[in-house]
C-alpha cells in the first residue's frame, strides 16, 4: 500500500480546494469539479426544497375528499410543477452533477474532468433552464403534467413554450455532463487504473452518460417541434392537419424512459460503493454488477412503448414492449442479488449510508416488482393513470434514486466538507425517512388498485383512509428530510474535523486529504489495488495505513 | 509557447500531455457529434412517418423546390468541407496564412449557401406554401400539402441554424489563427471545428435527395 505516498508532507499542504481562494468570483469562475460539484449541490437542492413543498401542499389538499386548500385549477398546476421540477431539476442532475462532479475524477485518479469549462457551463446552462422554468410558473399557470402530452399542450392557454423551452435548455445541461463523464473515463484514469479496477459508481456515472448522450437530443427535437406547433401551428401533432399526437407520446417517451434509468444507475453505483464499503467485505459479482449496468442502459432503448398500453399502439408493438420491459428485469434482478451476496458474511456495520442502502434495497425491490405488474399488458389496463403508478415510480425514483443520493451525500459529506455528520442525528433521519416514506406512498398501491385515479383534484369518501395516512406519511417523511438537512448543514462548519478515510473504505478519495487538495493528486496516484479488496487490504476506519 | 516547467501554454493542468489532451478533445466532439446526429434523427423519423402516411403529397409537393438551387448548394457546401480540411492540412504543416485563406474561404461558402437558402425560402413566403396553418397556396393536390412545407421548413430550418453555428465557430478560429494561437503541434480546436463543419455538411447531403428529388 501507497497511501502514505498522498498524505500531506509540507505544512501548506493544509490548503484544500475550499480554502484555496475566496470571495464570490472565484465560485462563480472556478473550473475545479469539486467547486462545481457544490455548485451544483446548492442549486440543485434548492429546487428539491421547492419541489417538496409543492408535494407536501399537494398532500395536504387531499387530505379530504373535497376542495381543502386550494382551487382545482392551482391543483393541477402544482403537480406539473411537482413533476418537471422533480425529474428535470433535481433526480436527473442530482447524482450524477453533484457526486459524480465531486467523487468520479477522483475515483479514477484524474485531476479533474476532461472539459472543466464545458463543465461550468454545464451548470450555467442549469440555472438559466431553471430560471425560465421558475419563470414558467411565476408568469403563467402550465398544467399539462410533467410529460406536456398533445393535443392538451397546444391548445391550452399558459405559458407552455416557456416552460418547454426551460426543459430543452436542461437537456443541455445534461448532455454536457454526460460528454464530460465519458470522455474523462476514456481519457482520463490514471496509470494502472483499468476498466476493472474502477469503482462500479464509475460504471455506473458511464453508462448513464451513454444514455443521456443517446436520448436527450431526441427529447431536444421533439421539444422543439411542440414549440413549433404551438407557436407557428405547423400541424404535426394535430390530426385535424394530418399530423398524429401519438407520435408525440413516442417520441417523448423515446427519451424519458431512458431518462428513468438517467436517475437510477448513478442511484445503484452508489449503493455499490456503500454495500460494500460498509460491509468490509469485496463486492460480489463485480463484472455482473459493472456489465448490468450496461445492460441497462441497452434495454432501456427498447421498452419506451410501455408508457402507450392503452394510446392506441398496435397489439403486435404492446406484445414486444411487454416482452422487453420484462427483460430489464434480469440486470436488476442480477444487482439486487449481488448487492445482497455482498453482505453475506460481511462484517456489517449500520452507519447512516448503510441505513440509506438498506432503505433503497427494500423500497427498490417494491418498486421493481412492482413495475412488472405494469408491464404485464393485462394488468396494466386496470392499473393505467391510477394511484398503483404513482406509487411505483416514487417507490423507484425516491425509493431507489434519492435513498441512495441521500446515502451518499451522507457517505462523501466528511470528505466535501472535512467534517463529520452527527451519527445519532443521520440515524434518526434515515429511520423516520423510511417510516414516512412507506407511509406515504404504500397507501397509493391499494388505492391505486381498487381504482383511484391519478391527478385527481376530488375524491370518493371510500379513498380517503388511504389518502389520509399518505398524508401523515408525507409529514414523518418531511420531519426526517429537515431533520438530515440541519445534521448536514450544521456538519459543514461546526461538526468534528473529519479523518481521511472515516468509514475505511479502499476507493482513491478516500486515500487524499479530506477535504482535498485543489488538484486532488500531489503527484499522480499508483493503483496498487482494486476499490474492494478488503480482503487483501486492511484499511481500519479513520486511520490512513495500512497492512496488507 | 512553453512556461519554466516545460509544459506548453496550451496544455491544461490536468492532462499529463499534449496527446492525451488532444485525444480527449476529440472524444469529446464525437460525442457531440453523435447528439447532433440523434438531434436530427428525430426529423429524420419524423420525414419517414409522414412520407409513408402521404406519399402522394410528398411527391406532387416536392416538385414546387428549386431543384438547381438545391443542387448549388450542394456544391457549395461539399467545396466548403474541402476547403475546411484543407485549412486544418495546412495548420498541421505550420502554414498559417493558407490556414487563414481556407478557414476565411470556409465561411464565405457558408455565407453563400445561405444566401441561396434566403431566396429559396423567400419565393415559398411569398407564394404562400408555409407550414402548417400560415399555407396558403393552392395550386397542389391532395389533403393537408402543408404537411411537407412543415417538414421542409423545420429540417431545411434546423440546418441553417447549424450552417450559422459552424459560421460563428469557424470565424472564431479564424480570429483565433489571426491571433497566432495555433502551430503545427497544437491545432486541436480547428480540427474540431472541421469536424462539426462536416456534420453539417453530411447532414444536408441527406436532406437534399429526400426533400428534392423524390420520386
Amino acid at each position: 500500500m501507497s497511501t502514505g505516498t498522498y498524505t500531506a508532507e509540507h505544512p501548506e499542504d493544509s490548503v484544500n480546494y475550499l480554502n484555496v481562494s475566496s470571495g464570490l468570483k472565484s465560485w462563480l469562475f472556478t473550473l475545479d469539479h469539486k467547486r462545481i460539484g457544490v455548485l451544483y449541490l446548492f442549486s440543485i437542492m434548492a429546487m428539491f426544497l421547492f419541489g417538496g413543498i409543492l408535494a407536501m401542499l399537494m398532500r395536504f389538499e387531499l387530505l379530504g375528499p373535497g376542495a381543502e386548500l386550494m382551487t382545482a385549477d392551482t391543483y393541477n398546476r402544482m403537480f406539473t410543477l411537482h413533476g418537471a421540477i422533480m425529474i428535470f431539476m433535481f433526480i436527473i442532475p442530482s447524482v450524477p452533477a453533484i457526486l459524480g462532479n465531486f467523487a468520479l475524477p477522483i475515483q479514477i485518479g484524474a485531476k479533474d474532468v476532461a472539459f472543466p469549462r464545458l463543465n461550468l457551463a454545464s451548470w450555467y446552462v442549469y440555472v438559466t433552464g431553471s430560471g425560465l422554468a421558475l419563470y414558467a410558473i411565476i408568469a403563467g399557470s402550465v398544467d399539462t403534467g410533467w410529460t406536456f402530452y398533445t393535443p392538451y399542450s397546444t391548445q391550452v392557454t399558459g405559458s407552455v413554450i416557456a416552460m418547454v423551452f426551460a426543459v430543452f435548455i436542461l437537456g443541455f445541461s445534461s448532455i454536457f455532463t454526460g460528454i464530460n463523464f465519458i470522455a474523462t473515463i476514456h481519457k482520463l484514469r490514471a496509470p494502472g487504473m483499468t476498466w476493472y479496477k474502477m469503482p462500479l459508481f464509475v460504471w455506473g456515472i458511464y453508462a448513464t452518460g451513454v444514455i443521456q448522450v443517446l436520448a436527450t437530443p431526441v427529447l431536444g427535437i421533439t421539444l422543439i417541434l411542440l414549440i413549433l406547433e404551438r407557436a407557428f401551428g405547423i400541424g404535426i401533432f394535430d390530426p385535424s392537419m394530418g399530423g398524429d399526437p401519438v407520435l408525440f407520446q413516442h417520441f417523448f417517451w423515446f427519451y424519458s424512459h431512458p431518462a428513468v434509468y438517467i436517475m437510477i444507475l448513478p442511484g445503484m453505483g452508489i449503493i455499490s460503493e456503500l454495500i460494500s464499503t460498509f460491509s468490509h467485505r469485496k463486492i460480489f459479482g463485480y463484472k455482473a454488477i459493472a456489465y448490468s449496468s450496461i445492460a441497462i442502459a441497452f434495454l432501456s432503448f427498447g421498452v419506451w412503448g410501455h408508457h402507450m398500453f392503452v394510446s392506441g399502439q398496435s397489439q403486435y408493438a404492446t406484445l414486444v414492449f411487454s416482452f422487453l420491459t420484462f427483460l430489464v428485469a434480469i440486470p436488476s434482478g442480477i444487482k439486487v442479488f449481488n448487492w445482497v451476496s455482498t453482505m453475506y458474511k460481511g462484517a456489517i456495520t449500520f452507519e447512516t449510508p448503510m441505513l440509506f442502502t438498506l432503505t433503497f434495497l427494500f423500497t427498490f425491490t417494491i418498486g421493481g416488482l412492482t413495475g412488472i405488474f405494469l408491464g404485464s399488458t393485462a394488468v396494466d389496463v386496470h392499473l393505467t393513470d391510477t394511484y398503483f403508478i404513482v406509487a411505483h415510480f416514487h417507490y423507484v425514483m425516491m425509493g431507489g434514486t434519492i435513498m441512495a443520493f441521500f446515502g451518499g451525500l451522507y457517505y462523501w459529506w466528511p470528505k466535501i466538507w472535512g467534517r463529520m455528520y452527527s451519527e445519532i442525528w443521520g440515524k434518526i433521519s434515515a429511520l423516520l425517512v423510511f417510516v414516512g416514506f412507506n407511509l406515504t406512498f404504500f397507501p397509493m398501491f391499494v388505492m391505486g388498485a381498487q381504482g383511484m385515479p391519478r391527478r385527481y383534484f376530488l375524491y370518493p369518501e371510500k379513498y380517503q383512509i388511504e389518502h389520509v395516512l399518505s398524508t401523515g406519511g408525507s409529514w414523518i417523511l418531511a420531519a426526517g428530510l429537515l431533520i438530515m438537512a440541519l445534521n448536514l448543514i450544521h456538519a459543514m462548519k461546526w461538526g468534528p474535523k473529519a479523518e481521511k478515510n472515516p468509514w475505511g473504505a479502499l476507493t482513491l478519495e478516500w486515500m487524499i486529504d479530506s477535504p482535498p487538495p485543489p488538484h486532488n493528486f500531489k503527484e499522480t496516484p499508483e493503483i496498487e489495488h482494486g476499490p474492494y479488496d478488503h480482503d487483501k487490504v486492511l484499511v481500519k476506519p479513520g486511520k490512513v495505513g495500512a497492512t496488507t | 509557447m512553453t512556461e519554466p516547467s516545460g509544459r506548453p501554454a496550451h496544455l491544461a493542468h490536468h492532462f499529463s500531455d499534449t496527446e492525451q489532451q488532444r485525444e480527449s478533445a476529440k472524444l469529446g466532439m464525437w460525442i457531440f457529434l453523435l447528439t447532433e446526429i440523434l438531434l436530427f434523427g428525430g426529423l429524420f423519423a419524423f420525414y419517414v412517418f409522414y412520407r409513408a402516411w402521404n406519399p402522394d403529397i410528398f411527391y406532387n409537393a416536392h416538385v414546387h423546390l428549386n431543384t438547381t438551387l438545391g443542387a448549388v448548394n450542394t456544391i457549395v457546401l461539399i467545396t466548403s468541407s474541402v476547403t475546411v480540411a484543407l485549412a486544418i492540412r495546412s495548420m498541421q504543416l505550420g502554414k498559417r496564412r493558407k490556414t487563414i485563406t481556407f478557414l476565411a474561404t470556409t465561411v464565405a461558402l457558408a455565407g453563400v449557401f445561405l444566401i441561396i437558402k434566403y431566396f429559396e425560402y423567400s419565393h415559398k413566403f411569398h407564394l404562400g406554401q408555409l407550414p402548417g396553418q400560415y399555407y396558403s397556396y393552392a395550386g397542389i393536390e391532395g389533403t393537408n400539402p402543408h404537411i411537407f412545407f412543415s417538414v421542409y421548413f423545420t429540417m431545411t430550418g434546423l440546418h441553417a441554424l447549424h450552417v450559422i453555428g459552424g459560421m460563428v465557430v469557424i470565424g472564431w478560429m479564424l480570429y483565433r489563427t489571426i491571433r497566432n494561437d495555433f502551430s503545427a503541434e497544437y491545432y486541436t480546436p480547428i480540427e474540431n471545428a472541421g469536424l462539426y463543419w462536416h456534420l453539417v455538411d453530411v447532414i444536408w447531403i441527406y436532406l437534399f435527395p429526400l426533400l428534392y428529388l423524390i420520386g
